[in-house]
């Protein structure tokens, strides 16, 4: 079994006084690694519920959710706390990076909680990680004096260093004007074919269509989950851009 | 421990990241560890002083004053029983066996001429072991003698201010000074004593024999007070109670009837001043301490305030993988580490103003090193205290929550 994400019947309910929404109803996902998945869907349809249960940052009211062949379901607080050290990297759509502090000691952040040992050099760890994104000569930055794309790709770095099983995106180009979104696109497309898995979520279509396979979502359910046909690369699409500009 | 390093270093980050606003929170607790070090060597330092004053007085020292006599139920104050005559001097110095020295007060007062220039002062009649009793020396010149005593000789030993008063220029030695129109030869000048504990100055006197001051100035037969010194510290008690009940027995009480007269030896004095200065002294540090807690809910506010201002920030740490107890230990170091700074500065601060009080004023302050820790450890219990709550309220926030706080 090579599925990195497996789950199975996962529902999550929240109680709001008397009131209880069932934002999802008995997912159903396998995603294998080195895929490359977006999830899509309308605001409500659960999609940003489904991203927090597979980052771990929220526990599901029922079902089964395999990470890399851990029952996740069954672990506690601090067992959730290494899971997403561990096994997740996360990159948001406000960038969430530490105000005042370096891009090297943002991307350094991960190892500093990380109790395995596995890193030796968490210092050159986050060297590399930046340099894989291609901020090697911003590493002492300040996050205001990066661009948006910039600070997004600090991000990237950040959710690579602890050498993640999956890299997950919320939204992570919406904050950005569509030159750079392909760009920060590229910089995912390039870590996958490096054998990265990355899950991302989005509610544009010309977003999803950088990934191999979408999952769109409603109301709480799986509705579609069919491969990518056209899919797009953004390195030519960026070059594409470059060429009109002139 | 690899861990434990990590947090303790991001702590600190935070803590340099935002100077100022750390500066601030420790501001309470430096100004409380400043207030209770100063407060305390403040107090500790005019008690020593005025246990070193009492000590001036002469070693080993008993006073005896007249009490107050009842007629009827009625006191007439203390003095009213003015009874003290030369005999029972007499008679405690030659029954007395724990009494090394013994000498009788008389206490006039007038306006003395000399040298030119007038002074008016306390003219105190003793005897010559009145010098040893109270642990004085003449400058120059010479004492009196018992000879003296015995002869009502008009001589006297000018205190220091007293000659500078009357003979700015020259060594009055030898000289004359009419004290109420008796003139009295000049024989001695005593060496300077300073001020007195309840700010006196000591050295504005005259003593002279006491028979003289009795017969020749003041006239009657009842001296004012007794001094005597107690052969050693540890028998002081003894030789007060040695001279009450021959000092009863001089005045002829009955068993059962009260003393008409007040003894009281150094030891007291002393204990009664430092038990006051002590008293004192918790007060002061009381008060300050009361700053400190102060301080302590000022840090407790500011990390209150700091929760969640930095909410996103413990989500993002939340979210990378930080556990909990992470961001629990990562907060409650922030406070323990600012109240520890506050601490170590407030100790600068305090000996910074503690130097400059013993330079400029006439305060005298003594540092206690056993009140210096504890504030410090104080300073840290505080952070420990009044960072739990605050600290807990970070680490018990929901990643999803915190990150999505604006």
């Amino acid at each position: 079994m090579d599925s990195v994400i497996e789950t199975k019947q996962l529902t999550k309910t929240y109680r709001v006084g008397e009131v209880s929404v069932e934002a999802l109803r008995g997912i159903n996902l396998s995603v294998r690694m080195d895929e490359f998945l977006a999830i899509m869907g309308s605001s409500g349809s659960g999609k940003s519920t489904l991203m927090n249960l597979l980052g771990c940052l929220d526990q599901a009211t029922s079902g089964d959710y395999f990470l890399d062949g851990i029952n996740v379901n069954s672990l506690n607080g601090n067992e959730y706390a290494d899971i997403r050290n561990q096994k997740i990297g996360f990159v948001f759509q406000v960038f969430n990076l530490l105000p005042r502090t370096s891009a090297l000691e943002n991307v350094e952040l991960p190892l500093v909680y990380d109790r395995t040992g596995r890193i030796k050099d968490p210092r050159r760890s986050a060297v590399e990680a930046l340099e894989r994104v291609g901020l090697g000569d911003r590493q002492h930055h300040k996050p205001n004096q990066l661009s948006g794309g910039e600070q997004q790709r600090v991000a990237i770095a950040r959710a690579l260093v602890n050498r993640p099983a999956i890299i997950l995106a919320d939204e992570p180009t919406g904050n950005l004007d569509t030159k750079t979104s392909i760009d920060v696109l590229s910089v995912f497309q390039d870590l996958n074919d490096q054998g990265i898995t990355v899950i991302l979520v989005t509610h544009e279509q010309e977003i999803a269509v950088y990934a191999k396979r979408i999952v769109e979502m409603r109301d709480g359910t799986i509705r579609r989950d069919l491969p990518v046909l056209k899919r797009r690369n953004a390195r030519q699409d960026l070059a594409k851009l470059g060429a009109e500009e002139k | 421990m690899r861990q434990l390093r990590n947090i303790l270093k991001v702590s600190i980050n935070s803590i340099m990241k935002n100077r100022t606003r750390s500066l601030l929170t420790s501001l309470g607790i430096i100004i409380g560890v400043c207030a209770v070090i100063v407060m305390v060597a403040i107090g500790e330092g005019s008690s020593a002083q005025i246990e070193k004053q009492i000590a001036d007085l002469g070693a080993n020292l008993i006073v005896v004053f007249p009490g107050h006599s009842r007629s009827g139920g009625v006191s007439r104050g203390a003095g009213s029983y003015n009874r003290f005559t030369m005999d029972d001097v007499e008679k405690l110095k030659q029954e007395a066996t724990l009494i090394q020295w013994i000498s009788p007060m008389v206490r006039s007062g007038g306006q003395i001429i000399g040298g030119g220039n007038n002074w008016s002062t306390e003219i105190s009649g003793v005897s010559p072991e009145y010098l040893s009793i109270r642990d004085w020396s003449v400058a120059s010149g010479e004492f009196f003698t018992d000879r003296d005593v015995i002869a009502n000789r008009k001589v006297a030993v000018l205190g220091m201010t007293v000659a500078e008063e009357l003979f700015p220029d020259q060594d009055p030695v030898g000289e004359n000074v009419r004290i109420r129109n008796t003139p009295f030869k000049v024989i001695g000048v005593l060496a300077e004593k300073g001020q007195s504990g309840m700010g006196k100055d000591q050295d504005d006197i005259i003593l002279a024999p006491s028979t003289t001051v009795l017969y020749r100035l003041k006239g009657g037969r009842y001296i004012d007070m007794i001094y005597a010194s107690g052969i050693s510290t540890e028998l002081l008690d003894d030789a007060q109670e040695e001279m009450r009940v021959l000092l009863r027995e001089a005045q002829r009480l009955n068993p059962g009837e009260d003393d008409t007269f007040n003894i009281r030896n150094q030891a007291e004095i002393t204990e009664a001043v430092s038990e006051m200065s002590r008293t004192m002294t918790m007060l002061l540090g009381a008060i300050a301490g009361v700053s400190l807690i102060v301080g302590g809910i000022g840090i407790m506010n500011i990390m209150l305030v700091s929760v969640t201002e930095r909410t996103r920030e413990i989500g993002i740490r939340l979210s990378v993988g930080a556990r909990s107890s992470d961001v629990l230990i990562q907060f409650l170091t922030e406070a323990i580490v600012l109240s520890l700074i506050g601490g170590i500065i407030g100790i600068l601060l305090a000996i910074l103003t503690c130097t400059v009080i013993n330079s400029f004023t006439e305060l005298y302050t003594l540092i206690n090193p056993g009140i210096v820790i504890l504030s410090f450890c104080f300073a840290g219990g505080v952070g420990v205290f009044f960072g739990y709550y605050p600290a807990r309220k970070a680490s018990a926030l929901n990643p999803i929550d915190a990150l999505r706080y604006e």
